[in-house]
């Protein structure tokens, strides 16, 4: 099942990794550890993200060190300085402050990759307020929800932005009460949206000092949403703790070196892009790219190159994308700057790790994690051998496991009340146990969802996987029905309630049918209702109904009509039988399939 | 193929792609995907669109020339 192995040779490029041996740092490693990396807050005041990742640099040998190089959509290049960061966002502290903003209230972020998004997600740290970044490409449905579910009080996006996909949704949003509109309202001939402030002009206004509170380690920071099969999305709370496993895992799972030039290529909207596109390359004090602009294969061959890129994390789509467009294109760049790429989202198919090494000359660390872990929890490291397919192995400090599952689906426990650990090679969920920082702490306003998440000690993470007799983890898919479309979760729930808007809908079902490129894309069936024909312009008018609503990200990139949806008796669709079906696969059980006459 | 026909044609591939997105609301210098709300896989569908259409060999390294309408109209209105 390994196929053939990669070994690591010593040649790391000139820069030896920080971690030179696994089982040695996994022996010696605890977080305690790897706390007293960080500074704390000045006298003992507690542990703050946002004085980790850039107050300490401004006051110290760093200050002068460039922490963000920002590029235009549109070309252009803008340096920020770790001494500006912190600058710019203690102007933004104390906007919050003189709007009132308190301590544990969300601050919502809609924003493309820009300086201001960090100033944003920084700023709302010092005040101690809690950070949500939402993804750009949701359309207002996503969004509403999520405001409305994380109580959103404050919302920096963009003109652009707002009126798109925020003023048609505005007055269904009683707890929002600033909306910040940033870059572009200054233009000539712009006005002000009504019941808008112009967010230059606050920060314009604001001073430029501010001296983050007493922090408690476990008070909330960052808020993000993933999806489950059934009902809403869920809120997922880390806290500012999580920074402590944010720098570990960027010094042991990505090799940051104090010279790095760093691109995580992910949106701040998904954690990916949070954790470690703001927070781990900030706290290790190097230089991150940011890029606003979207997947381009030759801009970002062009990112690589001219910003001599050492240490990139990406996602497997996006590898593929670039293997799509084929070696000869990236024999065109000097990519010789590049020392460890690293990739998640999905497992990364050999083809991908062999690929990477032949024409990057690098091989491709996939690692493994989630929302839930606010963190990278599997990986394959800088100095251990990968083998082609496999997740890796899990971080130092974090125990993993698999668990068996019955055929229910759900985790077999003992009659000492331990789950059951799977036997090496066989299948069941992939489950770790509680304790590492990032660890998330609750799901907001939903204790009983959270609670499920956990049973005999263990944090189930509803994802398949196995384990070799070297303990290289393997991921083998989703224990659920939710979707997984380009490294990003999609419950179908939050798709067929926006589907069955639609008039002509009676029922509709989602699933994820396998992709080349997006590993899984999201397909709809529906039912209509009497009197509707189904047509090619019936279809057409659903996908455009859905993705109006839902974005591009979210919204199925198939539609199919189907009058007989397969229904257990008691009413729910059996959305696993429609994927056997849609797959050819077999059905499985059934005994609780309803048959109609 | 005129501009004309390259609109008509781009107007249909994008339908299929992106039916709720009008190419009018695309202002001039915008780019598609930044205009229509289009992600990185509904650009690419498009560009496979075009290609599948008009039966041109449309390489990645040439999307950036697809990116805006007034882009896309030159390269469809000056291939052969």
């Amino acid at each position: 099942m390994q196929g053939n192995v990669i070994h690591k040779s010593g040649d790391y490029r000139g820069t030896n990794p920080n971690m030179v041996d696994y089982e040695v740092e996994r022996a010696s490693f605890t977080w305690e550890q790897a706390r007293r990396a960080l500074d704390g807050l000045p006298g003992g005041r507690g542990l703050n993200i946002a004085h980790e990742a850039v107050v300490r640099h401004a006051s110290g040998p760093r200050r002068d060190h460039v922490a963000l190089r920002c590029i235009g959509r549109h070309g252009g290049r803008l340096d920020v300085t770790f001494a500006e960061l912190d600058e710019r966002s203690s102007r933004f502290a104390n906007v919050l402050s003189a709007l009132g903003v308190q301590a544990g209230e969300r601050v919502f972020a809609l924003m493309p990759r820009t300086a201001d998004l960090y100033v944003v997600a920084l700023g709302t740290l010092k005040r101690r307020s809690v950070l949500c970044p939402l993804f750009s490409a949701f359309g207002p449905e996503p969004i509403r929800q999520r405001l409305e579910l994380g109580g959103g009080r404050v919302l920096i996006t963009t003109p652009t932005l707002y009126r798109h996909k925020v003023s048609g949704i505005r007055d269904r949003l009683a707890e929002l009460r600033h909306v910040l509109l940033a870059g572009g309202t200054a233009a000539p001939g712009a006005t002000q949206p009504e019941a808008t402030l112009d967010l230059e002009a606050l920060l314009g206004e604001a001073e430029g000092e501010y001296e983050i509170g007493p922090t408690d380690p476990e008070d909330m920071a960052l808020l993000h949403f993933t999806s489950g099969t059934t009902g809403t999305p869920k809120g997922a709370v880390h806290v500012h703790d999580a920074v402590i496993s944010h720098h570990a895992t960027g010094r042991i799972a990505l090799d940051l070196h104090p010279d790095d030039v760093f691109w995580c290529t992910a949106d701040p909207g998904w954690v990916t892009g949070t954790s470690y596109g703001i927070i781990s390359p900030l706290v290790h004090g190097v230089t991150a790219i940011v890029d606003e602009g979207d997947f381009d294969a030759k801009r970002w061959y062009e990112v690589l190159e001219r910003e001599a890129v050492t240490v990139w994390y990406t996602a497997p789509t996006a590898l593929r994308m670039l293997m799509q467009a084929g070696a000869s294109m990236a024999k065109d760049y000097d990519l010789s700057r590049l020392r460890f790429i690293a990739s998640v989202g999905e497992p990364l198919n050999p083809e991908v790790v062999v690929w990477g090494q032949e024409v990057l000359g690098l091989a491709i660390h996939d690692n493994w994690w989630q929302t839930e872990t606010g963190g990278i929890m599997v990986a394959n490291y800088a100095c251990m051998d990968i083998r082609p397919g496999s997740m890796g192995r899990p971080l130092p400090g974090v125990e993993a496991t698999v668990l068996v599952r019955d055929d229910q689906g759900k985790v077999v426990v003992g009659d000492n009340g331990a789950a059951v650990e799977a036997v090496v090679g066989q299948e069941g969920e992939l489950a770790l146990r509680p304790g590492w920082p990032s660890m998330f702490r609750g799901y907001l306003g939903n204790p009983e969802r959270y609670q499920s998440c956990f049973v005999g000690g263990w944090y189930l993470s509803g994802d398949l996987a196995r384990r070799d007799e070297d303990g290289y983890f393997w991921f083998i898919g989703r224990g659920d029905d939710v979707i997984k479309s380009a490294g990003h979760l999609i419950g179908p729930f939050e798709v067929e309630s926006a589907l069955m808007e639609h008039p002509a809908v009676a029922e509709a079902a989602v699933i994820g049918i396998p992709d080349p490129l997006l590993g899984e894309v999201v397909k709809a069936f529906v039912t209509l209702h009497a009197g509707y024909e189904s047509n090619e312009d019936l279809r057409l008018d659903l996908l455009g109904f859905a993705r109006k609503r839902l974005g591009a990200a979210v919204a199925p990139r198939e539609i199919a009509f189907d009058q007989h949806l397969p229904h257990t008796k008691s009413g729910k669709i059996m959305r696993r039988l429609l994927k056997a079906r849609e797959l050819g696969l077999p059905e499985g059980d059934t005994s609780t399939l309803e048959v109609r006459p | 193929m005129t501009s004309d026909e390259a609109l008509v044609l781009m107007r249909s591939v994008l339908r299929q792609v992106a039916p709720e997105a009008d190419l009018d609301e695309v202002g001039e210098g915008e780019t598609l995907q930044e205009a229509l709300d289009l992600d990185s896989i509904d650009f690419l569908n498009f560009v496979i669109g075009l290609a599948e259409a008009t039966g041109l060999e449309m390489p990645e390294r040439d999307y950036d020339q697809l990116s805006t309408v007034a882009g896309c109209v030159h390269y469809l209105s000056t291939s052969h």
